[in-house]
């Protein structure tokens, strides 16, 4: 059997060997057997963290795919309710050309929808060199089970060895839902990417929260699938001199679909300041209320929420929701200005899990120029209009 | 009405850490929990009964001791348990979990309703419950919102699609996963905990599978393969801008620039 096999012959101090594996699936009983339980995720740190020759790691190639019968990249793009490709698209395809040119492949864009309102020459600028589109009116709205079935088929014709899908929740529920039929690989939200010349695509994706990084690859199956969130990778520079082919797909001939949409709503805007990706934090450092307008037209101009300190909350400048810290939220934005803010340990604690932290203090000894990412020594002031200007 | 709930043991904190020279995960002290998400599906199923009239079974897979998510499923008034183990579904990807999973279900029988988490905290995919329904050809909605409506033969549910709610009616049986803040989970109750505590949990092993071919579980019944796991880089960057305002404001607008914010 492949997998993690235990030599119990060779351990010579059973202390520590359980302590060994970070999932806790090494379990050593009391009659000094030991076994690898269900819990094991094959990190193989046992195999080269633990005493020699205990751990051994065995692979078992049951079957392979002919890679040489896979070819190519695809990119599946999104059509959204209001019928316009998911930017995402625009940053898989730069990824996918940079792939294919890196070892000689076509990249091909996948579109499934009802009278697309888009000029689809686009994609061609943005390096898809061919476009397949599925286009009736049974595909006007997003079914998965159908959008699966058309997939399928398309898997089935063209065979490519790679399918990029973006992870909005609409593609988040289709590609698993097509790598289970095609019982293949299906990495989760990958933040890097790289391709080997035998096709296997190096998969890198974040896992526990962040905490760990895992290198993922699909080595015997075919289509690699990997699903990448917005705004990870680029588009490239469109090139207006790019061309390439517009195939018209039939549909296939059985397409199952067990659903059917009622309505399709809007949703309206999230106003939490944990739900907000961007988030423009004002403190004490604003002299009056009046000033607040200052950082609120920064935060709408980023697309982002305003949010404060206790004494501003206190003082009755900001409603008690937006206060961020100890005694206030928790917040996780992919970028926080704070402005004016000293930085105190209370304060701290709600953003430490931001990813990028832009702080503007006219204090060089503020004890936020530690914590953040980019510690600007500057009057508020003068800066967040000089930034605005710029930002037009 | 029958409805399954897919449940996961998880490390108590998704704070592990791994020593940067030997590359070894350092296991945290924290105990496991049941995957935060998990709680939400169990609730959408104790509404759906509390509303409809229903039975539920909660369904677990990992090493015994996930018995813990299963006690905590019964506190909270779910009312039966499944532990599906055996060493043969180690090292399984998402793949194999929904197809072991699937298994399970086949020899416990269809429910009319599946109920998965959005996520799991530690393999954080999203992708055993569309994977689960797949492999047992049932319809599905993800990101389940809201519950609209349940009879005999349809359920329907509003789900989210970033930008856009899409609300649909998908027939029985199907499953679904339900996002954070569908319902708020109900506490576990004392004497619940009390009143089950010896309450039997089923255990099924591969023995119980219909599909005894042993490839198609575990690492053999995985496409993927973890090649190693190390570290996230540390690009915390900690810079220090001074100069003009226009300085520095070009100095940010840059910044902003590259971190795709304008
Ligand atoms: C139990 C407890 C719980 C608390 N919980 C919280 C909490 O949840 N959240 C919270 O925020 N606080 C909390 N506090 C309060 C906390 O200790 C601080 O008092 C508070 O965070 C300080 O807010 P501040 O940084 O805005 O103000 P200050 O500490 O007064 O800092 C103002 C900063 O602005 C800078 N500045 C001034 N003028 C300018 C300018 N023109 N341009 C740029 N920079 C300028 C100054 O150099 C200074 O660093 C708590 C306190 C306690 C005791
Ligand atoms: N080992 C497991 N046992 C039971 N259910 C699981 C298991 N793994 C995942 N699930 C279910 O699938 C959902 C998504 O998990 P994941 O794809 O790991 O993020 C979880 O919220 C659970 O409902």
């Amino acid at each position: 059997m492949a997998g993690i096999i235990v030599h119990p012959e060779k351990i010579i101090s059973y202390a520590d060997i359980e302590n060994l594996c970070p999932f806790g699936a090494i379990e050593v009983f009391p009659d000094q057997t030991v076994q690898i339980n269900a819990g094991c995720r094959l990190c193989k740190v046992c195999v080269r963290k633990g005493p020699e020759g205990v751990f051994e790691y065995r692979e078992e190639v049951i079957s392979a795919a002919n890679k040489a019968e896979w070819q190519g990249i695809t990119v599946y793009g999104e059509i959204c309710p209001d019928k316009t490709v998911h930017p995402v698209a625009y940053e898989l395809l730069g990824k996918a050309r940079e792939l294919a040119d890196k070892v000689g492949c076509k990249v091909c864009l996948l579109l499934i929808g009802n009278h697309l309102n888009q000029n689809l020459e686009d994609f061609f600028h943005y390096g898809a060199d061919t476009i397949f589109l599925y286009d009736h009116p049974i595909l006007e709205d997003f079914q998965v089970e159908r959008y699966a079935g058309i997939m399928e088929d398309y898997v089935a014709k063209q065979k490519p060895s790679v399918i990029l899908i973006g992870g909005t929740p609409s593609g988040r529920s289709l590609a698993p839902r097509i790598a289970a039929r095609l019982k293949t690989g299906l990495t989760a939200d990958c933040t890097q990417l790289d391709m080997q010349p035998n096709s296997d695509l190096d998969q890198i994706r974040p896992a526990f929260g962040g905490n760990i990084m895992a290198h993922i690859r699909t080595p015997y199956h075919r289509p690699q699938f990997a699903t990448v969130r917005y705004k990870i990778f680029s588009a490239m520079e469109p090139d207006l001199s790019r061309k390439g082919d517009l195939i018209f797909c039939a549909l296939p001939e059985k397409l199952q679909c067990r659903s059917r949409q009622l309505e399709i709503g809007i949703k309206p805007k999230i106003k939490n300041i944990e739900d907000m990706d961007i988030l423009v934090v004002a403190g004490r450092g604003i002299k009056k209320k009046e000033d607040l307008a200052l950082l609120r037209r920064l935060s709408e101009r980023l697309g982002g929420d305003l949010a404060c300190t206790r004494p501003l909350i206190e003082a009755g400048w900001m409603d008690a929701r937006k206060q961020i810290g100890l005694s206030g939220r928790t917040v996780k934005p992919k970028l926080l200005i704070a402005c004016g803010i000293s930085g105190s340990v209370q304060f701290a604690a709600g953003i430490k899990a931001s990813e990028m932290i832009i702080s503007i203090n006219t204090d060089p000894d503020a004890a936020i120029n530690q914590i953040a990412n980019i510690a600007v020594i500057g009057d508020l002031y003068s800066v967040i209009p000089a930034l605005l200007e710029k930002l037009g | 009405m029958k409805i399954l709930i897919c449940i996961k043991q998880v490390p108590g904190t998704t704070q592990v850490d791994i020593d940067e020279k030997t590359g070894v995960l350092k296991r945290s002290a924290a105990a496991a929990k049941m995957n935060p998400y998990d709680l939400f599906a169990i609730e959408t199923a104790l509404q759906i009964q509390e509303k409809y009239g229903a039975e539920t079974t909660a369904l677990t897979m990992g090493p015994a001791y996930s018995e813990a998510v299963l006690r905590e499923a019964f506190s909270m008034g779910i009312d039966h348990g499944v532990l599906l183990t055996d060493r043969i579904f180690g090292g399984a990807d998402c793949l194999a979990t929904s197809y072991a999973l699937s298994q399970a279900v086949r020899f416990l029988g269809m429910p009319d309703l599946i109920v998965c988490g959005k996520q799991t905290t530690d393999g954080d995919t999203a992708q055993v419950g569309a994977e689960l329904a797949e492999a047992l050809d049932l319809p599905q909605a993800t990101n389940v919102l809201e519950i609209i409506d349940l009879s005999e033969k349809a359920i329907v549910v509003k789900s989210d699609l970033g930008n856009f709610t899409q609300t649909v009616e998908i027939c029985l049986p199907c499953l679904i996963t339900v996002e954070k803040d569908i319902y708020e989970p109900r506490l576990p109750s004392y004497k619940r905990k009390i009143s089950t505590k010896d309450k039997p949990i089923q255990i099924l092993t591969f023995a119980d599978m219909p599909d005894q071919d042993k490839n198609h579980y575990g690492l053999n019944g995985s496409p993927t393969r973890v090649v190693r796991v190390f570290p996230p880089a540390h690009e915390k960057e900690n810079e220090v801008i001074q100069g003009s305002p226009d300085e520095i404001a070009e100095l940010l607008f840059q910044k902003l620039t590259r971190l795709k914010v304008i």
